[in-house]
């Protein structure tokens, strides 16, 4: 990775790596090695980024993919409106409580039924698209019933399933989020059963709208939206988004997903958006677009049935909901 | 303490019970009603409610425990406030939410469990409401209203249960209120018992409005 120069690295970037830093461990650092080589050896190491994916600008491509024709949600809202219980279950929790999560380094392990397992830092997830990052607007539909439009960025999660080329066997693909009650204080109840786990069905996985992202608004996923890297599935409801994932792995059988396991009844593991199957305790067919007053209509497949439905012809929704 | 005190005190509680009107104003002035303000109004009003209800609840217990025995003078006062806050309630549900979608409505109140619940509470809550006035309890005799009123334990029980029943997943907060409600239902048994051992069979009851 190409050294950056002082004057390249934005402000926000230096507090938050100096945030981090232990000053227990730093001032001890200090008393064994002396000031003179704390300087020559952390110094450095604070103000060069690890990892190109901590609140910085990101390049990217428009990938043809993007939903046209809505506007985008404010990105305010997008980063103080979420749904991350790892960080507490208000919805201005994960904006709080989120802002000395640790996302660097960080590792993600491709493993399970595939000849290539491997481990990988983000940069090294980034590296298996050859096309680079691209942003993809999508809508965003909450089991909630309210909605936004978010300008993604990342790669096409077919890419990194290529690149660790699974086996036959391999039916469906499990991801899991970082289990960390210390940085992640709504792990420290047990209001799910953590750590979060979600799954697709292999050929979901593969479809060209499912993207791990990395980013949103032209830079680095903030923390509450899952940073360093997560899922975006956007014919599903938002939960299926698994964020700040640590484990992919290729499984023979469907794997366990977190919100099916809390109450199976209204928590299906396919939870595709769709309005005519409601949610037992309220109805699905409309949603609030957030920063909207009227309810709209909801979207079979929120809208993308050109590419998904296809994947479930002839299964009964209502059944495989 | 003086008719003064009272008057002063009772000013300090209309404003801490308009406290939340004052804050969703506060926030709407500002721009600041979250992404989704329907939602925090919705939640903002249900939760005073609740609140409300159990602060009427816990008037008696806690003047027969301590002998404040003016508290029962703040009794209605709160309790017409509960009231107030689950018709903003309502209201934000009906004209903000689903903005008079009757269809919706009928759906609503027939498939939702937890909404039947709140809205089964929001109707138990009108009589309540209605026979608030000084007439009408001497119209009604303190008897008959007394009971009437006792649906005051149902509509908080109901509160709770529509409560946590909307809950996704931390059902820590329903939890917290229905655990308060739980006391202050236990305190009343514990006066109750405590009044059968201290009061001799042949007393006559106590005039209805001073108990309950």
């Amino acid at each position: 990775m190409a050294i950056k120069k002082l004057s390249d690295i934005p402000y926000s970037e230096i507090t938050k790596k100096a945030e981090y830093l232990d000053r227990r461990a730093f001032l001890a650092a200090a008393g064994i090695a002396g000031a003179g080589l704390v300087a020559s050896n952390f110094l450095p190491e604070m103000l060069s980024p690890k990892s190109a994916f901590a609140n910085t600008k990101l390049n990217f491509t428009k990938s043809d993919l993007s939903t046209h024709g809505e506007d985008l949600t404010p990105e305010k809202d997008v980063t103080t409106y979420n749904n991350f219980y790892e960080f507490g279950t208000d919805k201005d929790d994960p904006y709080k409580n989120a802002t000395k999560f640790r996302t660097s380094p960080w590792t993600v392990s491709i493993e399970g039924l595939c000849d290539k397992p491997q481990k990988l830092g983000v940069d090294g997830i980034v590296k298996l698209d050859s096309n680079g990052l691209e942003e993809r607007v999508y809508r965003m539909r909450c089991v909630e019933g309210w909605s936004m439009v978010i300008p993604w960025i990342g790669i096409p999660l077919s890419a990194v399933i290529k690149a660790a080329q699974p086996q036959s066997k391999a039916k469906y693909v499990a991801f899991q989020t970082i289990y960390d009650p210390k940085q992640m204080e709504g792990q420290q109840r047990q209001i799910l059963d953590w750590p979060y786990v979600e799954g697709l069905r292999m050929d979901e996985a593969m479809n060209p709208l499912s993207i791990l992202a990395v980013g949103m608004y032209g830079e680095s996923l903030p923390n509450q939206d899952g940073a360093p890297i997560r899922l975006v599935v956007p014919w599903k409801y938002g939960f299926k988004g698994i964020k700040s994932i640590v484990k992919i792995k290729f499984v023979e059988k469907e794997p366990p997903t977190t919100w099916n396991r809390m109450a199976p009844e209204e928590y299906g593991f396919y939870s595709n958006v769709n309005p005519n199957v409601d949610h037992p305790r309220w109805s699905q067919a409309t949603e609030r677009r957030i920063g909207e007053f009227r309810r709209r209509k909801t979207l079979m497949f929120n809208g993308y049935g050109d590419f998904v439905a296809s994947m479930y012809s002839g299964m009964d929704l209502k059944k495989y909901y | 303490m003086t008719q003064r005190t009272i008057v002063a005190l009772k000013v300090i509680v209309w404003f801490a019970c308009l406290g939340p009107v004052f804050y969703l104003v506060f926030k709407f002035l500002t721009h600041d009603l979250s992404a989704n303000p329907i939602e925090l109004i919705t939640d903002t009003t249900g939760t005073t409610t609740l609140i409300l209800l159990l602060v009427t609840l816990a008037i008696t217990p806690v003047r027969k425990f301590t002998g404040l025995n003016w508290l029962i003078r703040f009794r209605r006062l709160i309790g017409l406030f509960a009231f107030f806050y689950i018709v903003l309630h309502f209201s934000t549900y009906l004209g903000l939410d689903i903005q008079f979608d009757w269809h919706q409505v009928s759906i609503d109140l027939t498939k939702r469990p937890f909404i039947i619940v709140g809205f089964v509470a929001f109707l138990m809550m009108i009589p309540l409401a209605a026979t608030s006035t000084a007439w009408a309890i001497r119209k009604m005799g303190g008897k008959k209203w007394n009971l009437l009123h006792k649906l005051i334990y149902v509509i908080a029980a109901l509160g709770v249960i529509h409560f946590w029943w909307k809950v996704k997943a931390d059902h820590s907060q329903p939890a917290m209120y229905g655990s308060i409600l739980a006391l202050l239902l236990l305190a009343r048994v514990g006066l109750w018992v405590r009044s059968k051992m201290k009061r001799p069979p042949s007393r006559k009851p106590e005039p209805a409005l001073v108990g309950d």
